[in-house]
């Protein structure tokens, strides 16, 4: 289903930043035992029946450089653990993680330490400001911590506090902030660091859905700015189509199915999956590609085959001839019609 | 059809039928003893040949401590005199700054060189501490508290009280606050810890100023170091808690930061934890006040010394005198350092004010520390309080004591007698002849309902030991002094707190009563006591129920407002009267919670017991104060277990009893 690169371990610049290959988290006593006895073949029951909890099952993925990788999964579905281990708050029972082609779980305390002070950035779901310090304390908390001087540190978190917005209220201890603001805060900080890998724990769940939205455009303005390497944890699967480049969805501790928004939406690997997809509006996930029919003879417009539907829809069903499909040297691979926008908006099956 | 039916029903009620038995077989067997006593003696009471000399391997022990025990470089007692030594610097100068004045040579050669803080000085700069506290009416309370020292010719008392204050409460708030670290950091370390402040907390404070006595001598050090032992175990508890109360993800964020394991600690968590803290060093400083008190038996001074010596010599007025200021340097303590604690957060400013401007109460005391300090030494009234203006109202107590005494004795007498007689004789006679070996059973077979086997083992044991040690009489008369009490102060602060959980005003007015109780150092509830009703029991038993009945009231009130508010509006919605939703819905929600009080109030009662024992009772804590005058370490110590021990019991069987039922109501 996930049309992913084979890997190529170890060699930077591949385009992979963070690969997990059967990473487990079982909590109990025992548990790496069991795995190691059974190199990873462990069922639900096996756990069950030892009163083990899988936490995270044999997750498999990888992140590649400048993605918005989302893991969505309802509560108990194991995503937060699995991000956690990702960064090793956790420590994962079994498996191997890569960042950036080395081997995260067997580094050493020191190096793990320099790696997260310079290389990633998490922003949580409670904010997990530091009460005690002001707006610009926080957010040059991380680099006062690698040992940066004062006026350098307070300087460059001058400058996030700028890019999140936050100018004027650099000197407001959190609790004189709104959560928005809070978390805008909770953002600067991550990134004071410019780290390579920016985690972002259900980051607007904690959020009135007025704001919740106001901050996810916000996201994707900074994205389109920054480019960073993102995993993103949340439990909204809107939120999820709307943010992600690819998405994972996480059930019982174990991945059932990566892919793009697209793909889901038109190939879900089980019900579970076709559950969450059903009431999503086609028209905004679904490609002009993947609904366009045969090349035509005469048009009435153009439109991008990477476009969404929703997004040629009006004009398309204005145009009283079908529109030609281009791909991204202009050539033309197909056509788009009425009835084919119509059917997406309905959601009848389509032609293709 | 019916047969299985009746069996499932038996077995449903199979373990409270087990129970039932069982303490039936026990009074069968506690009235057999007892009848049999003649015949079988070894049943009734414990035999003396029997007795474990643990008293005497213990003052063997610190007798080898104290003589022979040799650390290579240097023995055992030289390590902890020169600890007494190091410890005397920091203690001589907050003496000589408070009190005394510095000065050079010695004796009657003595030359002042800088007199102490001029009384003045130290009232506005307390003052203004409270106004930048809190405000204005702090300040005129505190100001109004060290006024009265001044006024009352207290000042030179209350000054060397507060030396040791100054000095103890950093050092067990720093020791606290490291062992509370350690036993954060590590599980293994904890596990050693909570036992050990179980204990530190329950053995009554007359236990362990023998040894340290011993190991310190005499004089404000010995007094010192006990004030930091009896102030430090709550401190080291509230550290390991608050620091556990930090949010998950705040700990996850310094780690993601890249903290290192002290950055983690000292960036992240203990100023997150900051609020939490600053609670535990309101209670060091309480309790350091409360223990600096008692401390003046071993030569610490000071107001405590004052009150000790007019109770001894009779001296009413006095007593009242100095009982006043300790009450009211002990409120005034205690409201500063809450103000501090609870100071509303900082709020941001536009710009950095300069030095001046962000601290003009540090700037004005300052300035008026040096102008005062310089005009005492022309003007002798600014220095120290003048003699000629000093006010006493000692014979006015006096007066008024006899003044009740002769007008109301037969009143107080009367009611006195009647208590003695229908309550605490037939109590006391109960329980001093019960057969020892049934008491021990029915502690263990309570355990064992609660908690199961490991409970009974330990509830049982612990009891046995009372009996072992040879301190079986006595640790009955304790639990008897300490039953009646606690019923009485069950009796007046449930009713209390039920009335003020429904009646706003009435809540507020309790509110400020119960926090002054508990601010109140427990000595000072000595001297109206023995004034009205002379020593002995019953004058024991009143000065108990009043320094334990606060937390009876608070949690009866506490539990019952925490009752959710929809259940009491399904209540009226069912039609229940006012007293019907108290008794049928509030209450039995609220009991867990109203349990926890009186296990607070047990722990009370145990802790002011051994105080009264100045009062002439009969039991432990008489055996512990009879052991520091005789300066017999072991047998403080043993006795002073015994009293941790019947603590421990109540404790764990009130705290096993409170999570079942907490369990069974669905509230944990």
């Amino acid at each position: 289903m996930s049309a992913d690169p084979p890997a190529r371990a170890g060699a930077s610049g591949s385009g992979l930043m963070l690969e997990c290959a059967g990473v487990w988290k079982v909590f109990g006593d025992g548990a790496s035992d069991l795995l190691a006895e059974r190199a990873g073949a462990v069922t639900l029951e096996d756990l069950h029946t030892r009163g083990l909890i899988g936490a995270v099952r044999d997750a498999s993925l990888r992140v590649r450089e400048g993605e918005i990788f989302v893991i969505m999964g309802l509560s108990g579905s194991g995503k937060s653990t699995l991000v956690r281990c990702m960064s090793r708050l956790i420590e994962p029972s079994a498996g191997r993680i890569l960042f950036d082609g080395e081997d995260l779980l067997g580094m050493p305390e020191k190096k793990l330490i320099e790696l997260r002070r310079h290389e990633m950035g998490m922003v949580f779901q409670h904010f997990a400001l530091l009460p005690h310090l002001n707006v610009l304390g926080n957010v040059a908390f991380p680099l006062e911590v690698q040992g940066m001087a004062r006026r350098e540190r307070e300087g460059r978190a001058m400058e996030v506090i700028e890019l999140v917005g936050l100018s004027g209220r650099e000197r407001y201890y959190p609790r004189e902030l709104s959560g928005g603001q809070q978390q805008r805060v909770g953002i600067a900080r991550s990134l004071a660091v410019e780290p390579r890998i920016w985690f972002l724990d259900e980051p607007f769940s904690a959020l009135d859905p007025l704001i919740r939205r106001e901050m996810q455009d916000e996201f994707m303005r900074l994205q389109s700015m920054l480019r960073k390497t993102i995993v993103f944890i949340t439990h909204d699967f809107d939120e999820a189509i709307r943010l992600a480049d690819r998405i994972a969805i996480m059930k019982d501790g174990a991945i059932i199915q990566i892919g793009t928004p697209e793909e889901l939406v038109t190939h879900p690997a089980d019900d579970y999956v076709a559950d969450f997809t059903r009431e999503i509006p086609r028209a905004k996930v679904l490609s002009v590609r993947a609904v366009m029919g045969e090349p035509v003879e005469s048009w009435a417009g153009e439109v991008r085959a990477k476009e969404k539907v929703q997004e040629v829809a009006a004009a398309v069903a204005r145009g009283r001839a079908p529109f030609a499909v281009l791909d991204e040297s202009g050539a033309v691979v197909g056509s788009l019609t009425r009835e084919d926008i119509f059917r997406v908006l309905v959601g009848l099956e389509t032609r293709a | 059809m019916s047969a299985p039916a009746s069996r499932d029903r038996w077995l449903a009620a199979g373990l409270p039928r087990r129970y039932a038995i069982a303490w039936l077989v026990l009074l069968l067997v506690a009235i057999a003893v007892h009848l049999a006593r003649g015949a079988l003696p070894a049943l009734a009471t414990y035999p003396e040949p029997w007795f474990l000399p643990l008293r005497f391997w213990v003052s063997d022990l610190m007798k080898w401590l104290v003589n022979d025990f040799d650390l290579g470089l240097f023995t055992f007692q030289e390590m902890t005199r020169s600890i007494a030594w190091l410890l005397e610097w920091p203690l001589r100068a907050a003496q000589s700054l408070f009190a005394e004045g510095f000065s050079r040579g010695i004796g009657r050669d003595a030359e002042e060189i800088v007199p102490r803080i001029p009384w003045i000085a130290l009232i506005v700069a307390c003052a203004l501490m409270g106004l930048s506290a809190r405000g204005r009416g702090l300040a005129a309370l505190v100001a109004g508290a060290l006024l009265y020292l001044a006024v009352f010719g207290q000042w030179d008392s209350a000054m060397v009280t507060l030396a040791s204050i100054v000095i103890a409460v950093p050092l067990g708030a720093g020791a606290g606050l490291l062992l509370g670290i350690a036993g954060f950091r590590s599980v293994r370390l904890e596990r050693v810890l909570v036992p050990l402040l179980d204990l530190m907390q329950t053995v009554p404070i007359f236990a362990y100023l023998v040894p340290v006595l011993f190991l310190f001598g005499f004089g404000p050090v010995a007094a010192m170091v006990a004030t930091i032992i009896y102030a430090t175990p709550p401190m080291v508890r509230v550290t390991m808690l608050a620091l556990r109360q930090v949010p998950a993800d705040v700990v996850e964020f310094g780690r993601m930061a890249g903290c290192s394991r002290r950055q983690l600690l000292w960036k992240v968590l203990v100023p997150s934890a900051r609020p939490s803290l600053m609670v535990g060093i309101n209670q060091v400083i309480m309790l350091s006040l409360n223990m600096v008190i008692i401390a003046s038996m071993i030569g610490a001074g000071g107001l405590g010394y004052d009150v000790l010596t007019s109770l001894k010599r009779l001296r009413i007025g006095d007593g009242v005198e100095a009982g006043l200021a300790i009450t009211l340097l002990a409120i005034a303590l205690d409201r500063l350092s809450q103000a501090f604690a609870n100071r509303p957060p900082r709020a941001h400013r536009d710009t950095t004010p300069p030095f001046f401007r962000r601290h003009p109460f540090l700037i004005a005391a300052t300035a008026l520390l040096a102008v005062s300090w310089m005009a005492g030494s022309v003007l002798p009234g600014v220095q120290d309080y003048p003699e000629t203006l000093e006010i006493s109202t000692a014979q006015m107590w006096s007066d008024l004591i006899k003044w009740i005494n002769v007008n109301f004795y037969d009143h107080l007498e009367a009611v006195k007698t009647w208590l003695l007689f229908h309550l605490l004789i037939p109590v006391k006679r109960f329980l001093t002849t019960v057969p020892w070996i049934a008491v021990v059973a029915a502690v263990a077979i309570a355990g064992h309902r609660l908690g199961g086997w490991r409970l009974a083992a330990l509830t049982g044991s612990l009891a046995l030991f009372m009996a072992v040690t040879g301190n079986w009489e006595k640790s009955m008369i304790t639990v008897y002094l300490c039953g009646v009490s606690v019923l009485v102060a069950s009796l007046i602060g449930i009713p209390v707190g039920i009335w003020a959980a429904r009646n706003e005003r009435v809540h507020r007015v309790v509110q400020v009563v119960i926090d002054t109780l508990q601010t109140l150092p427990s000595f000072v509830y000595l001297i109206p006591v023995v004034m009205l009703f002379r020593v002995g029991d019953f004058s024991a038993m009143i000065a108990v129920v009043a320094y334990a009945v606060a937390p009876a009231v608070r949690y009866t009130a506490h539990g019952l407002r925490q009752v959710p508010a929809q259940l009491i509006e399904a209540a009226t919605a069912a039609g229940c009267t006012r007293r019907q939703t108290l008794w049928k819905v509030q209450f039995p929600i609220a009991l867990p919670e109203i349990m926890l009080g009186i296990n607070q109030t047990i722990m009370l009662a145990l802790s002011m017991l051994v105080i009264t024992a100045l009062v002439g009772t009969r039991d432990l804590g008489q055996e512990v104060y009879i052991a520091l005058t005789k300066a017999d370490t072991g047998r403080g110590i043993v006795a002073g277990l015994c009293v941790a021990f019947i603590a421990i019991i109540s404790d764990r069987l009130i705290s096993a009893w409170v999570r079942r039922k907490k369990r069974e109501l669905g509230l944990e």
